[in-house]
């Protein structure tokens, strides 16, 4: 095995475990202390692709874009939890995956009257294009690193947020026992608008973070949901910590499939079957490892301590 | 003796309608409105419209009503499209069709209602092979066709070893198999992805640059074109590694690449049948009322699309406007005289056209603008591989 290769490609699953951590980050607290399922986080994911398109057209610059599009994503999450989800708490599940089924498809078709079908290029800083050498004959895109980076700062920031101080204390608790804290006099409506913000803002933020290399489209938010589902399913729903290392789990198993599971296959299978077989089974890996920690730990690799299972 | 009057006059009145019921040809379309393809859908959308606008909505005696119907992509939905279109609005032809695996999972409810389908750009090797079927037609191309001429531009060009890769769907296989059928070097490498969901190729490009191949040959209709290119562009492959496209750098990708100042497509080759400065009247007159009306090139879909409606035109004008006269259509798009934009082409024994396919490269014009520019030719007067297959 190539030791450059096996490397970069590691980085490579660091990366979209970045991006899924994000996105995850966001849905785990909004399902674990909510209790809310939300399927239009994906939408707001794409929301915040857009916004960072349209602002690196006016401002042209991309940094600039993002600085701009946090805060409007902060908004965008308190405005829709106060006038669409708010309702929704007392119904059931199946209500609210009704409910959120129809707002990706309202999202959908407000991104298309606002932007069009086309998708939008995000032209990025000449400092941010092109791959830097690192040691050990590593060449890798700067801007790959620049995500991965930027996951590491926000994964850092959420746990000293939660951990050290007070609205942190706050949705511990509400991860914990949502009734014991409103009990305790937690003004639970005010914690929740705030949760919802964050996490809009984080999925927001790795909307726009990754659309420089994608494109903002509209089908964007759709698969990448799934994937974070299966990130907070894995790592214990309502909490960051199990989103984080489920979600490097997850990326680094879905990179490597793709990476080598057609070469491995070819090992013992005839070449043509492994070519068949590698791109399906690669792409099933993540579900797979889903469906057995379901099996041997249903309630994830790190719930929340008192969470009820 | 009343009664025959009555009768008499019950017919005469009856006939008296046929006419005026009979006046229109109803064309469904079938393209893809929702979705990250949507873009693809719409320009394929206005290519039929710029046809319809150049021919006054009228084939021979007979008024065009084309109503839409929008498969998202998907061959379910494209299925409940198709059905919507024969069964509530009875249309006459069904035609558009992007996607391989949308015609293949709906072509029955249109072949077995017993009315003309005719595919104006899914080419799958079922339909020209042993699934051909009378009332099928195809006014592209089979898929295959297009990567077997860059399979060959390949070994014009001398390239030696070859990276693939393209999406695990119909098309994509079929466009993978195309260039192994024809290119004499090796394939060092050939990776297949998820469709349409994978948008990142990290794990994939850092497996090309590992391999350094002389060239790499990709296939990523719609959105995911300009995202590859970016990302090829981000791991620094440009102008390292020669890029190969079928159906990926086109008039849509194009100006978004253009916009983002990614050059990563300039002075690359792909293949196709048609290219948009080609030197014949019908697509003169097409580019260039379509640039007027829409402010871009037409791309291959809108292309087609063109081709599609004025196939069916010819159709109509041979059988002046009897419908019920099928084989009569039939043998009119057999024989496909009409201005195609491509130029003259013979339509095979299996209702999949018979023709040239040139290689293109993508080139600043005179204006600046980014567009495919034709160049040699490269596969002559070319047949598909799967037409002996057909029995019809």
């Amino acid at each position: 095995m190539n030791y450059v290769l096996f490397a970069e490609q590691l980085l490579n699953g660091i990366q979209l475990g970045m991006v899924l951590f994000l996105l995850a980050a966001g849905l785990t607290l909004i399902f674990g202390i909510m209790d809310l399922v939300n399927l239009a986080h994906g939408s707001l994911y794409m929301l915040g692709a857009y916004f960072a398109a349209t602002f690196t057209q006016m401002t042209d610059s991309f940094v600039l874009a993002v600085v701009i599009s946090v805060p409007l994503m902060v908004l965008s999450g308190i405005a829709l939890e106060i006038v669409a989800l708010r309702t929704l708490y007392r119904r059931d599940h199946l209500d609210q995956v009704l409910a959120t089924f129809g707002l990706i498809l309202f999202f959908r078709e407000l991104v298309r009257i606002f932007w069009g079908a086309a998708g939008r290029t995000i032209p990025l800083p000449p400092y941010f294009n092109g791959s830097v050498s690192l040691p050990f004959g590593i060449d890798y895109p700067v801007y790959r690193l620049v995500i991965i980076t930027l996951g590491l700062i926000v994964a850092g920031g959420l746990y000293l947020v939660v951990q050290r101080t007070r609205i942190g204390m706050l949705i511990r608790a509400g991860a914990s026992n949502r009734e014991m804290a409103g009990a305790l006099g937690v003004n639970i409506p005010l914690l929740f608008t705030v949760i919802f913000g964050i996490g809009a803002a984080l999925a927001g933020f790795a909307g726009m973070i990754i659309a420089p290399l994608t494109t903002a489209n509209i089908g964007m938010g759709d698969t990448v949901l799934i994937q974070a589902f299966v990130v907070i399913v894995i790592g214990g729903i309502g909490s960051i910590r199990g989103a984080f290392i489920a979600a490097l789990l997850t990326g680094m198993i879905d990179t490597l499939g793709r990476s080598f599971l057609d070469d491995l296959l070819a090992l013992f299978l005839p070449v043509n079957a492994a070519e068949a077989a590698g791109p399906a089974l690669s792409s099933m890996l993540i579900y797979v490892l889903m469906a057995a920690i379901l099996f041997f730990r249903p309630q994830g690799l790190f719930p929340p301590k008192g969470a009820k299972a | 003796m009343k009664q025959y009057i009555w009768l008499g006059a019950v017919a005469a009145l009856g006939l008296a309608a046929l006419p005026v019921q009979a006046a229109e040809i109803k064309i469904g379309f079938i393209t893809t409105l929702t979705g990250p393809a949507a873009v693809i859908g719409n320009d394929f959308r206005n290519g039929a419209e710029m046809a319809l606008q150049h021919i006054g909505k009228k084939m021979g005696p007979l008024d065009v009503n084309i109503i839409y119907g929008d498969d998202e992509q998907n061959p379910q939905k494209g299925k409940q499209a198709v059905e919507k279109l024969v069964e509530r609005d009875n249309v006459d032809v069904v035609t558009g069709q992007i996607w391989s695996n949308v015609l293949l999972a709906s072509k029955d409810v249109v072949l077995d209602a017993n009315k003309f389908l005719i595919s104006a750009n899914a080419g799958p090797s079922d339909l020209a092979g042993k699934a051909c079927h009378k009332n099928f037609f195809n006014v592209s191309w089979q898929n295959d066709q297009t990567p077997m001429a860059l399979g060959e531009l390949l070994n014009q060009k001398g390239v030696k070893s070859l990276y693939l890769v393209a999406p695990n769907y119909a098309a994509g296989q079929d466009m993978v198999a195309g260039v192994e059928r024809t290119f004499k070097g090796k394939i060092v490498g050939k990776d297949m992805t998820a469709w349409p969901a994978q948008m990142d190729w990290s794990a994939e490009l850092t497996k090309v640059k590992a391999a350094n191949p002389d060239g790499v040959f990709v296939f990523y209709p719609g959105g995911h074109g300009p995202a590859f290119l970016t990302q090829y562009d981000q791991a620094g492959l440009t102008g390292k590694i020669p890029l190969y496209s079928v159906y990926t750098v086109d008039a849509l990708s194009l100006p978004l690449l253009q916009k983002a100042g990614n050059k990563t497509a300039l002075g690359t080759f792909l293949t196709q049948m048609w290219a948009a400065d080609m030197d014949n009247a019908a697509n003169k007159k097409f580019v260039a009322d379509f640039k007027a009306k829409h402010g871009t090139y037409p791309s291959y879909y809108a292309a087609q699309a063109y081709d599609s409606i004025m196939l069916i035109k010819s159709g109509v004008e041979a059988v002046k406007g009897n419908l019920k006269d099928q084989d009569g259509m039939r043998k009119a798009f057999e024989a496909a005289k009409f201005d195609s934009v491509r130029g003259a082409f013979k339509m095979g024994p299996n209702h999949f056209p018979i023709q040239n396919f040139y290689a293109n490269e993508v080139i600043a014009d005179k204006d600046g603008t980014w567009m495919n520019a034709n160049r040699q030719v490269v596969l002559k007067d070319h047949q598909d591989s799967y037409a002996t297959q057909c029995k019809m």
